[in-house]
């Protein structure tokens, strides 16, 4: 961060520590993941333009904006389900392989929690944790095992590990998914929406998993609307806007004073109901 | 009724050989399917090209011109489908050892029409399958393969089943060109033998014939039926 201490969002990052929000430490090192010059398109829809990120180790960014604007797509290129025509994004120093085994190892390294849940239909709870570890890491099924139900344990829901994900809730299905996604042992988790498509007595307790997550010092990028979240756990809101990062700072001065005008917009639409 | 039974060994032994076809040729498509079924939703363009140019091709090709294009046109590139005398195999199916290629000619015509019928049937299960499913094993960090083989295709093989029955179900009835394109004493060559070399009356012998396909057939159709009805159960 240090190199970018001029640039508004470095200090808006250091001014969330100062803000007294959750994260104890000021993030230091080089950054975990850069995205740079980015652009995308959806045929003549420009979802990606010019875009500029970098996210440092343990740092929690969350990332807001309009319906349409750009945020799946964001997260999505992190992890390259969405190929990028234009720009560089790399994760630890490491460019995004363009296909292959080499980018299979990289997806291993960046967890991914979906809008809906996406857990394995035809795998039990456990074995939805445990296929990660045992497939791609090669750990001994006895070992996944044991740290698959340690992770359910902490998410909540050891209880629920023989069954399939029908059978859960959707605050359970998504707390598996968490859990899934942290059995990789990621360097950073992506989270899109991950509490849109719960019902709203759900949502608290997904939240309170995020929260501890980001304690426990996960660098963390969180497209959601969820304010109380940001307020409690982000160093840092990105808001987007067509496709484009309009405003960076940290959670309080973002919400309480935004310098843009789109931004302005939004926040009176979502703060009305 | 007396053709029926007079002949019946020689409806019989017709009867086998059809059986041997149409389960190597099954057997084939289904291997050759899936094959190019991965390759038309591989990641890599060159692939998919290849799978997409098969399918389209071999699809919309009436199935006489493959038999055409095998039974004359492989023997005049000196070809003779030598690559399918497998050996314990070929002590299994006699004739897939024998100097003369037609039987073999007759498994390659109809496992290479047949498989691009497999090939759409599997895509249609893999594309019933949501796509969330292969970007959360993907997000894993599992390759391509292991992504289709542990999340995807276990998944797809339910709605796959009944299309890939019909698939061969047509292709039962397909063989019958064998017996027009060289095989000897397969079902359908064995009306052909009955009633214009030996003159018997053409009626009952290809109700005979029919019924040879039939016993292959219907079972197949009824086990479709039977598994299409669980499915809707436990949907
Ligand atoms: N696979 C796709 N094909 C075409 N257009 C897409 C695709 N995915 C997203 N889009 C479009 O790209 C824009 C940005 O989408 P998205 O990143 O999902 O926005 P957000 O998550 O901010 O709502 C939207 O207009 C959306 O309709
Ligand atoms: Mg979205």
């Amino acid at each position: 961060m240090a190199e970018r201490a001029g640039e508004p969002p470095a200090a808006g990052a250091g001014a969330a520590a100062g803000a007294g929000a959750a994260a104890d430490t000021e993030p230091a090192g080089a950054p975990l993941v850069v995205l740079r010059g980015v652009n995308k398109h959806f045929g003549d829809l420009h979802v990606l333009r010019d875009i500029n990120l970098e996210i440092a180790r343990g740092e929690v960014v969350v990332v807001i904006g309009p319906s349409g604007s750009g945020k799946s797509t964001l997260c999505r290129a992190i992890n390259r389900l969405e190929p990028i025509e234009d720009g560089e994004i790399t994760v630890d120093g490491e460019p995004l392989p363009e296909e292959g085994r080499a980018l299979a190892r990289l997806r291993a390294d960046v967890g991914m929690v979906f809008q809906s849940f996406n857990l394995f239909a035809h795998k039990t709870i456990l074995q939805n944790v445990t296929l990660g570890p045992v497939k791609v890491r090669k750990v001994p099924a006895a070992e996944a095992r044991s740290e698959a139900m340690d992770l359910l344990e902490r998410v909540g829901i050891a209880s629920q590990a023989g069954k399939l994900p029908a059978q859960l809730s959707g605050g359970q299905q998504q707390r598996a998914a968490i859990a899934r996604a942290l059995a990789m042992r990621p360097k950073v988790m992506l989270f899109d929406e991950p509490t849109s498509a719960l019902d709203p007595e759900m949502v608290q307790e997904v939240l309170d998993v995020m929260i501890s997550l980001a304690r426990d010092g996960m660098t963390m990028v969180v497209v959601t609307h969820e304010m109380g979240f940001a307020r409690r756990a982000a160093n840092r809101v990105v808001f987007m806007a067509d496709g484009q990062i309009v405003e960076q700072a940290a959670p309080e001065s973002f919400f309480t004073a935004p310098s843009s005008d789109r931004a302005k917009d939004f926040l009176s639409k979502i703060l009305t109901h | 009724m007396d053709v029926l039974t007079g002949n019946a060994g020689v409806f019989a032994s017709g009867f086998f050989v059809t059986f041997q076809i149409v389960l190597l040729a099954a057997v084939g498509a289904l291997v050759l399917g899936t094959l190019v079924a991965a390759m038309r939703i591989s990641p890599l363009p060159p692939l998919r090209w290849l799978g997409t140019a098969y399918v389209t091709v071999v699809r919309n090709t009436p199935l006489t011109i493959v038999f055409f294009m095998t039974a004359f046109g492989l023997p005049e590139i000196g070809v003779d489908a030598g690559f399918l005398r497998i050996p314990l195999l070929d002590s299994l199916f006699t004739r897939l050892g024998t100097d003369v290629p037609y039987f073999r000619f007759a498994i390659v015509a109809l496992t290479v029409y047949t498989a691009a019928f497999v090939c759409e049937a599997l895509r249609a299960g893999v594309n019933a399958v949501q796509p969330g499913q292969s970007e959360a094993g993907r997000s894993l960090g599992l390759t391509f393969t292991q992504n289709l083989r542990l999340i995807v295709l276990p998944q797809a093989g339910r709605a796959t089943v009944v299309p890939l029955g019909s698939v061969i179900i047509a292709m039962i009835k397909n063989s019958a060109l064998a017996g027009a394109f060289g095989v000897a004493g397969d079902l359908f060559q064995t009306s052909d033998e009955l009633t214009s070399a030996q003159g018997l009356p053409a009626i009952p012998v290809f109700i005979g014939v029919a019924a040879g396909y039939l016993i292959l057939t219907v079972p197949l159709g009824l086990l479709l039926d039977r598994i299409e009805r669980s499915q809707a159960v436990t949907r």
